[in-house]
């Protein structure tokens, strides 16, 4: 188990590695620059705009000093926020997205889980029709919509919580429920297919037909291999969830970290589009070490290979 | 197990209370405390003033400084005394020498002195700033010169002539100086502060932060929290102190109009930035009282490229200009009351429209039959109109394209584009015909033509005329100003007619304004005079109650 | 290990292959509500391709008299002197929205396609490798997976656009297949996780063993032996990837990187829809009707085929 999780750590150093050169060279390669804006500018004003961010050096200078100063932790200069550090827009705004992700993340497992996991074993019957109709619902009902939807209801009508914002300490409910219910129909779904796929298996039939109570078996021996491709979804799905939503953040005007993926792109903000991508990358490679070792505790039968 | 879930659940709120900072304020609360909520659609790049080139950052800048002249109180085009009380020019227009108060103070309490707007323009003008709005400063004698490195800062053309009396040279004639000194880029900052904390021309100096800026308007910095809000507080020191009745201001950078529209309907806000796109007509229907629709000194057009065919025909390009039904697409497309634009300069104050087109489909397409495109045939199929990813322009062109395909027979395909690309296109003259805008920088048809001249740096035409610059440089030369906007309409009618530019509509802007505001002013260039705005407590009535009324 | 047992018996491959193909197809015929989905689909399919051109009015026609009327409204045809109703009413430049909704249809359609294809090629067979084969080729597919994962996308399809939007229009008509493209590049990664954990809790088990032991080669026995043992989750997965790329489709359109104007898809549709909620509900409620229809008759599709293929619990 250690020599695995010390080779994985290895191979996510690598990982990083490549997504940080990969992406360093591909937003240089896109057509734009930080410094556009609608109004023409002086080109020698713009010339000392590069020089100020060291864009004026070669490619593969800025390459250097931009991954040593990773080395040293720190993440540089956003080219569109007024003279922030990439490191405190990230450390003020990670935060919110990660209250706002696990509060989702709860509801996707808690509404999604057992909702599939009933939906399987009352197999066609109103148990497994009603909640998976819900998750189809659920599905088909994109986060844009269902926002404005919740608010309508939560937000104006009953005047229960805020429609948008970030001040009291019931500001993430909203939020949260739209992106876990999302994520829950998708839980929902594919717990449902592992549960069924396991519930067919022989060994199952074996505990049935010795007597082994029905939810008895379920708990026992059913849930480590049926919810397998819950597991291995969650992994990436974990370091979307605990980065925030653009869209999410934009109904409800939230100051999280998903907007500065979508906008620093938009505004080629090269800094930032690098320190926000090499920490979702972080946090991915970290959360499918996560879910592999679940998986293998899950299943005894895969092997952790290093 | 439990225990973990347990250490979980309290990192989780420990986390979810450092997290929630900011205080929430309703409409009502904010009336009561006289605190204005005004949504400005997103974050300032910079709290640099001299660094500032977008709307965003001119709301706040209004709020925190204040130059030698401000914009009228009632009129905008008839400047008010700022921190000087009085001025005077010579005949020429050229020489111009302002008194200052010897009350005007920093609102740490220091007095502003001719020194202090020395110090500030010569900053503005290091090339080491590389400011944006550097270019502004150049109608002072030097200014270029001093912005290219020719010249040391203090040949600037601006000089104290007595402790509190000031003179600036400009390069020629100005006749409208005192509206271009309106614009803040031409506040002073205080140079006892940028240099307390660093380099003053340093990006990182930190002398913007929240209890370390000092500025010299009717508010003062209060705190800046990024993505939730900005905090303005009045200054107890500002000059004209008595006149101030809000005790602060917060922008909120609400980028969502759906999201601020929500927030104003439940009571949040007490200004919003925009409305929907399609709510606009039925608020403007059903609650004229709590909507503001004022016209704006911006033009929205498309940019022709004339250095790609068939667009080096100017016959082509006025037979697109004629063929566009400018009065149906205000009316039925963007439906908030905008003017059709038949000319680049919005109409203004002793200067009128200049008609330089018109809807007349027959023309048009006698005009492309001319050019060899008889009912659109032979028309190149891959040239393209380029639009930018917003709501409105996709929907204006649409409904453009439409009507070039019925009126003209030619069919245009749309190439939107993400805003950066959409804007590098532009630049590099990468396109046929492209959407964009212009907003006066000052109230003067100049802003709107001068960029025209051949080689200008938002011309990105490509089109020349050396009769048009002539025009331009005459212009520059009047000392009267009825002979020089003459001049002017002169320059814009030569434009018009060989249509590098194909204009469409003029600017509203559309907002929402809470019934406890008092103040609002229709104003063509949309500078918010924040030290005139106040707040009633309790709010009066209005037709939007059965929504306000409830918080 | 009876059922495993027995599907590892080389001599009779074709003979069994054959009637248990044929099995399933019987299985699959009796599931109402699969056949339902699948006629649903078909017709859903069927009318997004052809309505067009049954319809009067053009998906691009425009009636600013008419903008944002309610279903039902009966107007003039642009151009023509015939009537004719606006069944779904119409958006905001006054165009038909039931031709819209289908036009639209055809690019949601092919993304949700072009996704699933992938991920199913791409996405099964590399997961099925990389968990078959284990060791440091696991490793290092699977690493690679997680570059992939972590690029930024939007990134990724301004570059496409920018380098290949001009080539491919010239060359097919239009740059929405860049688009295709880089959705496609992207969709398989989530499938080839699923797969891949699957395939691992399988490779230990006695009848692969059995098959290994056989000397059978290790495409075959993964071809063979392992897929059909991990259908069900990839066919689970497969229909959440149509929706899931449809809206990704939506949102890289509103970004400006997706259909160009005035081409339209569900996505954009709904987006547009959820918009103008307050005042023309139908802009939302109809082109999100004809989505969920396509997803709940996918789902039952879905769920059938996994059932009709899947031999053990069709034994019950």
């Amino acid at each position: 188990m250690l020599r695995f999780i010390a080779s994985r750590l290895l191979q996510s150093a690598a990982v990083l590695l490549a997504v940080f050169t990969m992406t360093f060279f591909m937003i240089r390669l896109a057509p734009g620059d930080p410094f556009a804006s609608e109004k023409s500018m002086n080109p020698d004003v713009k010339k000392e705009l590069e020089r100020q961010y060291g864009l004026n050096e070669s490619l593969s200078v800025q390459y250097w000093k931009a991954l040593s100063s990773y080395g040293r932790g720190d993440f540089g200069l956003s080219m569109k926020n007024q003279g922030m550090r990439n490191g405190k827009i990230i450390r003020d705004s990670f935060p919110v997205s990660l209250i706002v992700g696990a509060a989702a993340l709860v509801v996707a497992l808690a509404i999604g889980l057992p909702a599939g996991i009933i939906a399987a074993v009352k197999r066609n019957t109103w148990l497994d029709v009603g909640p998976m109709s819900l998750a189809m619902i659920g599905i088909c009902l994109p986060t844009f919509v269902m926002g404005p939807i919740l608010i309508a209801f939560f937000g104006l009508k009953w005047r229960l919580l805020n429609v948008a914002g970030w001040f009291e300490p019931t500001d993430w409910i909203l939020p949260a429920a739209t992106m876990g219910l999302s994520y829950a129909a998708y839980i929902s779904r594919l717990a449902r297919g592992g549960m069924l796929e396991v519930l067919s298996q022989d060994y199952i039939r074996t505990a049935r037909a010795k007597g082994v109570p029905g939810w008895l078996i379920i708990i026992r021996h059913t849930l480590r291999n049926g919810l397998l491709p819950v597991a291995a979804f969650l992994g990436p799905a974990l370091a979307g969830i605990t980065t925030g939503s653009f869209i999410i953040e934009k109904i409800y005007n939230l100051p999280g970290l998903g907007q500065h993926f979508v906008s620093a792109v938009f505004n080629r903000d090269y800094t930032l589009i690098l320190a926000t991508t090499v920490l979702y990358a972080a946090l991915l490679v970290a959360m499918n070490l996560v879910a592999d070792i679940i998986v293998a505790w899950m299943n005894p039968r895969v092997r952790l290979s290093s | 197990m439990r225990r973990f879930l347990v250490a979980l659940l309290a990192g989780w709120l420990t986390l979810l209370f450092s997290a929630c900072s900011g205080e929430s304020i309703n409409a009502t609360e904010g009336a009561r405390r006289k605190i204005l909520l005004v949504n400005n659609k997103d974050d300032p790049r910079w709290l640099d003033l001299h660094r500032t080139n977008s709307v965003v950052e001119n709301n706040i800048m209004l709020a925190l400084h204040e130059g030698l002249v401000v914009e009228g109180a009632t009129n905008e085009r008839d400047p008010d005394p700022g921190i000087a009380a009085s001025w005077q020019s010579n005949p020429q227009k050229s020489v111009w020498s302002f008194q200052l108060r010897p009350d005007a103070r920093w609102s740490d309490g220091n007095p502003i002195t001719p020194d202090d707007f020395i110090w500030s323009w010569q900053r503005l003008l290091n090339p080491k700033l590389a400011a944006e709005y550097s270019g502004m400063l150049f109608i002072v004698k030097n200014g270029r010169e001093i912005f290219e490195g020719k010249l040391p800062p203090d040949q600037l053309g601006a000089k104290k002539t007595g402790p509190h009396s000031l003179e600036i040279t400009l390069t020629g004639p100005t006749p409208h100086f005192p509206q271009v000194l309106c614009h803040s880029i031409w506040c002073p900052l205080a140079r006892h502060c940028l240099e307390k904390y660093g380099d003053p021309l340093s990006a990182l100096n930190p002398w913007t932060d929240d209890g370390k800026m000092i500025t010299s308007g009717p508010f003062r910095l209060k705190t800046y929290l990024f993505r939730r809000y900005l905090e303005v507080e009045k200054n107890p020191h500002y000059w004209d102190a008595a006149t101030v009745k809000l005790d602060g201001i917060r922008f909120y950078p609400i980028t969502s109009e759906q999201t601020e529209d929500r927030l104003f309907r439940r009571g949040q806000l007490h200004i919003t930035y925009n409305v929907p796109l399609d709510k606009a007509p039925t608020y403007l229907h059903d609650h004229p009282d709590v909507i503001v629709n004022d016209p704006n000194l911006a033009v929205r057009f498309y940019r022709v490229n004339t250095k790609r065919k068939p667009f080096d025909d100017a016959r082509v390009r006025r037979a697109l200009g004629l063929a566009i039904d400018r009065q149906s697409l205000v009316d039925n497309v963007l439906r908030e009351n905008q003017r059709p634009a038949f000319g680049v300069v919005p109409p203004m104050d002793g200067y009128d429209e200049v008609k330089g087109f018109s809807f007349d489909i027959a023309e048009a397409q006698r005009l492309l039959a001319e050019a060899g495109f008889p009912n659109g045939q032979g028309w190149p199929s891959n040239v393209k109109l380029h639009i930018a990813d917003s709501e409105r322009a996709i929907q204006v062109a649409e409904a453009m394209q439409a009507m070039w395909q019925k009126n003209l027979g030619i069919r245009i395909p749309i190439r939107m584009e993400d805003y950066n690309s959409y804007l590098s296109s532009q630049q590099h003259m990468d396109y046929d015909i492209s959407d964009a805008g212009w907003n006066a920088d000052y109230y003067d048809p100049a802003t709107f033509i001068d960029m025209w001249l051949t080689d200008g740096g938002n011309n990105r035409t490509g089109w020349s005329n050396p009769a048009f610059d002539k025009l331009l440089e005459e212009s520059g030369q009047c000392t009267d100003a009825a002979s020089r906007l003459a001049t002017l309409r002169k320059a814009e009618a030569l434009l018009l007619s060989e249509a590098p530019v194909l204009p469409y509509y003029y600017y509203t802007r559309t907002r929402m304004i809470h019934p406890a505001v008092v103040g609002w002013t229709k104003r063509l260039l949309d500078d918010r005079m924040w030290k005139y705005f106040d707040l009633r407590y309790p709010p009066p009535p209005s037709s939007m109650d059965g929504e306000l009324r409830r918080e | 290990m009876t059922a495993s047992a027995s599907l590892v018996s080389p001599t009779h491959d074709s003979v069994r292959g054959r009637s248990l193909w044929q099995d399933s197809w019987a299985r699959l015929r009796r599931n109402r509500a699969a056949v339902a989905g699948m006629v649903i689909l078909s017709l859903i399919i069927v009318v997004c391709i052809a309505g067009p051109w049954f319809l009067l009015w053009q998906p691009d026609a425009q009636d600013l008299k008419l903008k944002a009327v309610p279903p039902g409204t009966t107007s003039l045809v642009p151009g023509t002197s015939i009537t004719a109703t606006h069944w779904l009413g119409t958006d905001s430049l006054g165009r038909d929205l039931l031709v819209r909704t289908l036009k639209g249809g055809r690019v949601s359609l092919m993304v949700g396609l072009i996704a699933t294809l992938v991920a199913l090629f791409i996405g099964v067979s590399y997961g099925a490798t990389a968990g078959y084969v284990g060791g440091r080729t696991d490793a290092f597919m699977m690493r690679l997976v997680d570059i992939l994962y972590a690029l930024p996308f939007m990134i990724f399809v301004i570059l496409l656009t920018a380098t290949l939007g001009e080539f491919v229009e010239q060359r097919f008509g239009n740059s929405i297949y860049v688009v295709f493209a880089a959705i496609g590049a992207v969709e398989w990664l989530t499938m080839s996780r699923i797969v891949r954990a699957q395939v691992q809790s399988l490779v230990r088990q006695e009848f692969v063993e059995a098959a290994r032991s056989l000397g059978l080669p290790s495409w075959k026995i993964i071809a063979r032996h392992i897929l059909p043992n991990v259908l069900g989750p990839v066919i689970v997965y497969a229909t959440l990837t149509v929706p899931a790329v449809m809206l990704l489709e939506a949102g890289l359109s509103f970004l400006g990187l997706g259909v160009q104007p005035p081409g339209t898809s569900w996505g954009t549709l709904i987006n547009d829809g959820a918009k103008n909620i307050e005042t023309s509900w139908w802009m939302l409620t109809f082109p999100a009707l004809f989505f969920s229809a396509t997803l709940f008759c996918l789902n039952f599709a879905g769920d059938g085929l996994r059932d009709a293929l899947d031999v053990r619990t069709a034994k019950d």
